[in-house]
């Protein structure tokens, strides 16, 4: 009896461990290059990390941007190849999640090859890592990551390349008072640092205009909406806006489309991927439709960018998704600083620190337009999008049209 | 009434039926009453709309869908309750059974409208084919469980196949998120879009002034569960097996004297639990179009919740745990809103429910209907 008992166990155990290798996708692939790479070109090996989740629900919009990052390290390294150094990239997968993104953060921390990073996609995996990267030192460029407090806190190494949220749930706000004269609104968010924080400030925007606020919900159901449709229905708003990302608002949408309402739905940059119409299908363009805001415009969205949009397909066999052109950034923005910095360390390795100088210390024309940091690495004017959703599937998701593309200054520290 | 009651389409029909009825009206009307009271009382202290009438307008849809999601939970909870009553341990990994069902159901689906099937076939057979072979996968993979991972920890101290549980539930999670990943990177599972499950009937329900709509997959959802519980309900009662089930679960050692072969059991018990939990995660699926491979467990664990709530071990006590969790649930998720003004929102639906649980327990700590396996040794 205990003999096969503990047979049945050791193979459990087994199991579990191949299971645990095979998922653990990108953060395996980038310690298996730690040791190659420990081996042969030891010195002069130059890692840059990209945190995203690449797997589960949000892994469409965090696999482009590793996609981006590595097609950046692969056309602009060259400086650095002639220098003597090997760029490599280091990709790890946050599965969007807190305590993964912390565990990889404690990782990448601890592999002096990497000198800077690139990611993450949520808010709430960023805020918790960076405390990491800071307290290493370690510069990481954020390509998507709207939450405030991601540079507020001051610290030196955070920089990100997009717009915030403070700015871009009152342009939202602005939109459905002014051009769909919306008299009232449903605030949904999904409870994380991201969702919770642009519903706290469409709200705030919304009082402010005299909007009426009919509720304002948060929820981390991804199945079965009906609890928050009953009442949301018997309110009749003549917007919804749902704060959170793609995967659980699609299934909302759907929900709510179905058991009849007919008003607009409202998002941010966090419903910006063709996931959404997979799973919302026609919801999106029935009734009073769907607009979203973002501070990622499609490809086409950037003049510089077409050449980007084409490489990437070419490469990975279909067309950027919002974000992946800011991945592309954020590594040549990690690139040019890691340059700058060998150079002035006369072609030697640069310090960690040296490289975060250097990325506040930049200014890159980057596909994305041209990029440079204020004193806590936020772009001092960044781009806010208003997207119209005329998709019903996720092949068609860049039929959606731009119909406001607006440029504000940063609010730095402040609120 | 004696000659009455050994009818057996009375005693396996008729009376489950009626039970359930009883359950729904009982605990619905009791939780409407409650809410108009309510609103009553608070009417003067919400000023921007009428707070009785809102309150009146949602009521039929609130009772929708804390029944139907009711079904649901009760539905999983039997497969929860049934293996306490044999085995006296909690099967964690039922949350995932449950899921599995869901997953195969869709992916057959969505097999079928690759192949262009779809359309012309009859979406009454379709969706009956799912439910089947989530119901016989699902059923499957649990009798497999058991052998695998709790049959030889029978004699083992309780807690031991309790984790065992735990471990077999995120090793399943894995296992579906590893094979739906293969191919994208993506595992979400999304509903296909076919027949007219989507549309609604209305009813004008006499004394209620707006028309009362229905999905009409919500009444497949609750037609489908009422029959398998009174399926149950004639398996458990009025069979041998049944009696078998029934005899295992009082006494394991005499049963297996009387010649009853325990082990074959146990299986069976798994068996029927997993093929409802699969039956119960291809109508969920249905319900809410999209499914993760992380989808089981909130259901899992409010139907366990309702297990606890009806009394573990008790199939009776099951289903009407399941419907008064649901039931509340929707009560606390959708009113919490309008009577705060805003202030506690959907978000407090689980504190709320589970608060009432404890309430409960603190006064009838074996459940509403009291645990079943009281004449143990």
């Amino acid at each position: 009896m205990s003999k096969r008992l503990n047979l049945v166990i050791a193979l459990l155990m087994v199991a579990s461990l191949v299971l645990a290798a095979c998922t653990g996708g990108g953060a395996t692939e980038g310690g298996n290059e730690n040791e190659s790479g420990g081996g042969a070109a030891a010195p002069k090996l130059i890692k840059i990390a990209t945190q995203s989740p690449l797997s589960g629900g949000q892994s469409l919009l965090g696999v482009d941007i590793k996609n981006g990052a590595q097609l950046a390290v692969e056309q602009l390294s060259g400086p650095l190849t002639e220098m003597g150094f090997t760029v490599e990239l280091a990709p790890y997968d946050d599965q969007a999640t807190p305590d993964v993104g912390v565990a990889n953060a404690k990782a990448i921390v601890a592999d002096p090859a990497i000198l800077c990073g690139v990611g993450h996609l949520n808010s709430g995996v960023m805020i918790p890592s960076s405390e990491e990267y800071h307290a290493a030192g370690l510069a990481f460029v954020s390509p998507a990551n709207t939450n405030p407090v991601v540079t507020t806190r001051g610290y030196k190494e955070v920089n990100r390349i997009v717009g915030r949220d403070d700015v871009q749930a009152p342009v939202a706000e602005a939109y459905a008072f002014n051009e769909l004269g919306a008299k009232s609104v449903y605030i949904i968010h999904d409870k994380t640092a991201y969702g919770q924080g642009v519903a706290e400030f469409f709200r705030k925007a919304a009082e402010k205009d005299g909007m009426a606020v009919l509720g304002f919900e948060g929820t981390e159901e991804t199945a079965n909406f009906d609890a928050i449709i009953t009442p949301l229905l018997a309110a009749n708003p003549d917007v919804v806006f749902f704060s959170g990302i793609y995967n659980q608002a699609g299934v909302f949408f759907k929900q709510a489309r179905d058991a009849g309402y007919e008003g607009t739905f409202m998002g941010t940059d966090g419903m910006d991927a063709s996931g959404l119409a997979d799973l919302a299908g026609d919801a999106l363009v029935k009734g009073g439709g769907m607009v979203y805001t973002s501070v990622a415009g499609p490809a086409s969205a950037y003049p510089k960018a077409a050449q980007f949009a084409k490489d990437f397909e070419a490469k990975f066999g279909a067309p950027p998704q919002p974000f992946a052109a800011q991945g592309y950034d954020a590594a040549a923005v990690c690139l040019k600083a890691i340059e700058n910095a060998a150079k002035a360390a006369n072609g030697e390795i640069p310090t960690r620190a040296a490289v975060a100088d250097a990325i506040r210390a930049l200014t890159l024309e980057g596909i994305t337009g041209t990029i440079s940091f204020d004193s806590i690495g936020d772009l001092p004017k960044a781009k806010y999008f208003i997207i119209k959703v005329n998709a019903t599937t996720g092949a068609e998701w860049n039929k959606n049209e731009i119909v406001a593309e607006l440029e504000f200054a940063s609010p730095g520290m402040g609120e | 009434m004696k000659q009455f009651t050994s009818n057996p389409f009375y005693k396996f029909v008729l009376f489950p039926i009626g039970q359930i009825l009883v359950f729904i009206l009982g605990a619905g009307i009791t939780l409407s009453v409650l809410v108009i009271l309510l609103a009553y009382i608070f009417r003067g202290s919400v000023t921007n709309l009428d707070l009785v009438e809102r309150t009146l307008v949602i009521l039929p849809k609130v009772l929708i869908d804390g029944i139907t999601i009711g079904f649901v939970y009760a539905t999983i909870a039997l497969g929860y309750t049934m293996v306490y009553g044999v085995l006296e341990f909690i099967n964690f990994s039922h949350s995932e059974i449950f899921m599995v069902g869901g997953v195969v159901g869709v992916e057959l689906l969505r097999y079928l409208e690759a192949q262009g099937a779809l359309a012309s076939m009859n979406q009454y057979v379709v969706i009956a084919l799912a439910i089947l072979l989530g119901m016989f996968i699902a059923g499957s993979l649990a009798v497999t469980v058991e052998r695998v991972a709790y049959k030889p920890l029978r004699n083992a101290p309780r807690l031991v196949p309790l984790i065992s549980a735990i471990g077999m539930s995120f090793f399943l999670q894995d296992a579906v998120r590893l094979i739906l990943g293969l191919t994208t990177g993506e595992f979400n599972v999304i509903l296909p879009k076919f027949g007219t499950f989507d549309q609604f009937q209305t009813f004008n329900v006499p004394g209620v002034a707006a028309p009362v709509q229905l999905q009409n997959k919500t009444i497949l959802l609750i037609g489908v569960t009422i029959v398998m519980l009174v399926g149950l309900n004639y398996l458990v009662n009025g069979t041998k097996i049944g009696k078998a089930i029934r005899a295992v679960a009082q006494d394991r050692p005499t049963a297996s004297l009387m010649g009853i072969n325990v082990n074959f059991i146990i299986s069976i018990t798994f068996l029927i639990g997993g093929a409802l939990g699969g039956a119960a995660g291809v109508l969920f699926a249905l319900k809410v179009t999209r499914l993760d491979p992380f989808v089981g467990f909130f259901p899992g664990l409010k139907a366990f919740t309702a297990a606890v709530l009806g009394g573990i071990g008790n199939l009776t006590g099951a289903l009407l745990g399941g419907l008064v969790l649901g039931l509340l649930e929707s009560f606390g998720a959708s009113y919490l809103g309008v009577f705060t003004q805003g202030a506690f929102g959907a978000e407090y639906k689980d504190i709320f429910a589970f608060a009432i649980l404890i309430a409960i327990l603190i006064f009838r700590p074996s459940g509403l209907l009291g645990q079943t396996v009281g004449q143990k040794a």
